[in-house]
């Protein structure tokens, strides 16, 4: 074959090669790459940790209040407080009820948690704090029983269990809606916004000083946790 | 409030000297100058070898730029695993942050995965439920998105009024760099969804097996499963080997150390997306699933770390983005929005992503009250602080998009101030 012959067929192929190639990244339907294998259900068991509201995937055990007190004290209590009540800037547990409107609002597991399972997951998945995942699933009920018992949403006779999920009533569960930005921020849709004299007098009304943010809970608390 | 002991204060002052004093953040452009590199004479790297190649083998910024880091607010938080570094925003330009720039907020620390040992769990509601290699992750078709990346708590100090002061402080919990990966239709196309599958729950590897939950109409959409950012893999602090990306919304969503996708027919109602990361409003309820972020801006330089160092010809330089599409047009105001002027929008601009605006003016040495307002193409325009009060009193912590303002003073420095 000539040069220009052979140099014609390579062409040919580097088309039919790129054509094919195109064909197969603009085709819609899916595709399978081979990739990935079938995950048994002893490798899925061990990491679907996942707890929903309606108890789906809550694990075989039971604990009682009395019980969840000693697993508390021994391994929670450090940080969020004999009571719930925080040491320090760890996350408070409990009280706070009816302040989500005042002007100081605290967030706990009484006041504003809208399910058992907000809790009993992430207690499950990441508590205690640097050692996570080490509860047996008798201790996570027990705890978990204890810090509602502490909120007074469960009595100090009363054992978590899957079967008792479904008694456990959250006092906030209401207490959440959708996001309504697109209907109660409308007007923030505003592409021909004002460019000229589009307020009176401006004046400075507050000063950042950095260095005087005074450090206490309530401030710590309003930022990231 | 109470007013601090004077030994909070001290201690306080001494943070900020240490930490982003104004020597420390680039401030002082004021380095002492050295006559012997200046002409007429040569200067000694002119005359002698440099080090050769292969003595950097991985390159840093030049010693001069040590200052250029990412930054923390001890007191915010009760421990360093769980809490967040800021990026230095002032000292950056352009519309891509830098990999070891981008700031860090972790659960539990950074988990330091062997690639070898990574796995990807994908099951629930599937026809096959599969594990993924890294490697298996890379032989996929690939997408290259350049999207912005934001806390939903940015700016979350400032609802009842300036707090901190530096743009490093209120704005710098965002950053902007491109992701390579495989698109998560085409993962989830691997193993087939159950018609009910209306939610996919992601959840990280790290200590605190950060859990949320997102609907699958957005996870069909543009989300990917990125392993590389600016071409290199993943920061350990920003998931290595592989995390979600979900253009436009929350970054707690944006699951870092990703080990498992699960698909449910319902939301999972997690800690994160219901205790944390709703938006708590004056009437005692709150928002839930508030996924997008706001068209936001802020004026980078001037600001209070970056002063106005003389008068005469000066350049406003900005960052804008917008989590519903791409930012349309940033407006600059100098009187504290009263009256406000068109900004240049220069390099690039993309959906969901940051955009550099400019403004040059002559600065005569009067007071400014610097403000930007950024517009997206869906017409959203950025709103000021109290416009979002009014909806959504101080309590919110979360998305607080309202426009910034920075008080210049006579003597070129700034100042992060509520105007009225």
């Amino acid at each position: 074959m000539s040069r220009w012959g052979s140099l014609a067929l390579f062409a040919a192929l580097l088309f039919a090669f790129t054509a094919s190639a195109h064909a197969q990244t603009k085709n819609d339907a899916p595709r399978n790459y081979g990739m990935g294998r079938v995950a048994t259900p002893e490798q899925i068991a061990g990491w679907d940790i996942d707890i929903r509201p309606d108890g789906q995937g809550a694990p075989v055990g039971r604990g009682s209040v009395k019980d969840g007190e000693k697993v508390y004290m021994d391994k929670c209590a450090a940080c969020h407080g004999e009571f719930g009540e925080s040491a320090g800037r760890w996350p408070q547990l409990a009280q706070g009820k009816g302040t989500l409107a005042s002007h100081d609002p605290v967030k706990t597991v009484g006041s504003y948690f809208p399910y058992l399972s907000s809790v009993f997951d992430y207690i499950r998945r990441a508590m205690p704090f640097g050692d996570a995942e080490s509860l047996t699933n008798d201790e996570l009920y027990a705890v978990t029983a204890y810090v509602l018992n502490l909120n007074d949403i469960v009595d100090d006779k009363f054992v978590l269990s899957k079967e008792t999920w479904g008694k456990v009533k959250m006092p906030n569960q209401g207490g959440f809606f959708d996001d309504d930005r697109e209907k109660t921020e409308k007007a923030f849709w505003n592409p021909k916004a004002c460019m000229k004299d589009c307020r009176g007098p401006v004046k400075i009304t507050g000063h950042a000083q950095a260095i005087d943010v005074t450090p206490d809970e309530k401030t710590q608390k309003r930022g990231v946790e | 409030m109470t007013e601090p002991t004077d030994t909070t204060r001290a201690t306080r002052r001494r943070f900020l000297v240490g930490a982003a004093g104004l020597a420390a953040t680039g401030v002082s452009a004021a380095r002492a100058e050295n006559a012997k590199n200046l002409p007429p004479n040569v200067a000694g790297w002119t005359r002698q070898l440099g080090e050769g190649v292969g003595v950097r083998a991985y390159g840093n910024p030049s010693k001069y730029e040590k200052d250029v880091v990412r930054r923390t607010v001890s007191w915010l938080t009760a421990t360093p695993e769980s809490s967040v570094s800021f990026t230095p925003l002032h000292q950056l330009d352009g519309i891509i942050t830098p990999n070891g720039l981008c700031f860090e907020r972790h659960h539990g620390g950074i988990a330091e995965i062997d690639p070898g040992d990574y796995r990807l769990m994908l099951h629930g509601m599937v026809d096959k439920p599969l594990i993924f290699t890294l490697e298996e992750l890379k032989r996929l078709p690939r997408v290259n998105k350049i999207y912005f990346l934001e806390c939903a708590a940015n700016s979350g100090m400032e609802w009842r009024g300036s707090q901190l002061n530096g743009c490093q402080y209120t704005h710098g919990m965002v950053h902007c760099v491109q992701y390579t990966g495989v698109s998560l239709k085409i993962l989830l196309e691997q193993a087939g969804l159950k018609p009910n599958a209306k939610w996919i729950m992601a959840e990280g590897g790290d200590a605190a097996a950060m859990n949320r939950s997102i609907p699958i109409e957005k996870a069909l959409d543009d989300c990917i499963v990125a392993y590389r950012m600016n071409g290199e893999m993943l920061r350990p602090e920003q998931g290595y080997p592989v995390r979600l990306v979900v253009p436009g919304w929350e970054g707690n969503i944006w699951i870092k150390w990703l080990r498992r996708l699960k698909l449910g027919d319902q939301p999972w109602f997690t800690r994160e997306e219901t205790s944390k990361y709703t938006d708590l409003l004056e009437s005692g309820k709150a928002r839930q699933f508030t996924f997008v972020m706001d068209a936001k801006s802020v004026i980078t330089s001037p600001s209070p770390q970056a002063p106005v160092k003389q008068k005469g010809f000066n350049v406003i330089s900005g960052l804008a983005w917008s989590g519903r599409g791409k930012i349309k047009r940033v407006d600059v105001s100098f009187d504290g929005g009263r009256n406000w002027r068109t900004a240049r929008i220069d390099g690039p601009v993309f959906d969901k992503a940051c955009v550099r605006f400019y403004y040059e003016f002559d600065w005569n040495g009067e007071e400014l009250l610097l403000q930007s307002r950024a517009i997206d193409d869906t017409g959203y325009a950025q709103p000021s602080k109290d416009a979002l009060r009014k909806i959504r009193g101080v309590n919110s912590i979360y998305h607080n998009n309202g426009i910034q303002t920075w008080a210049v003073k006579p003597d070129g420095e700034v100042e992060n101030v509520e105007v009225g």
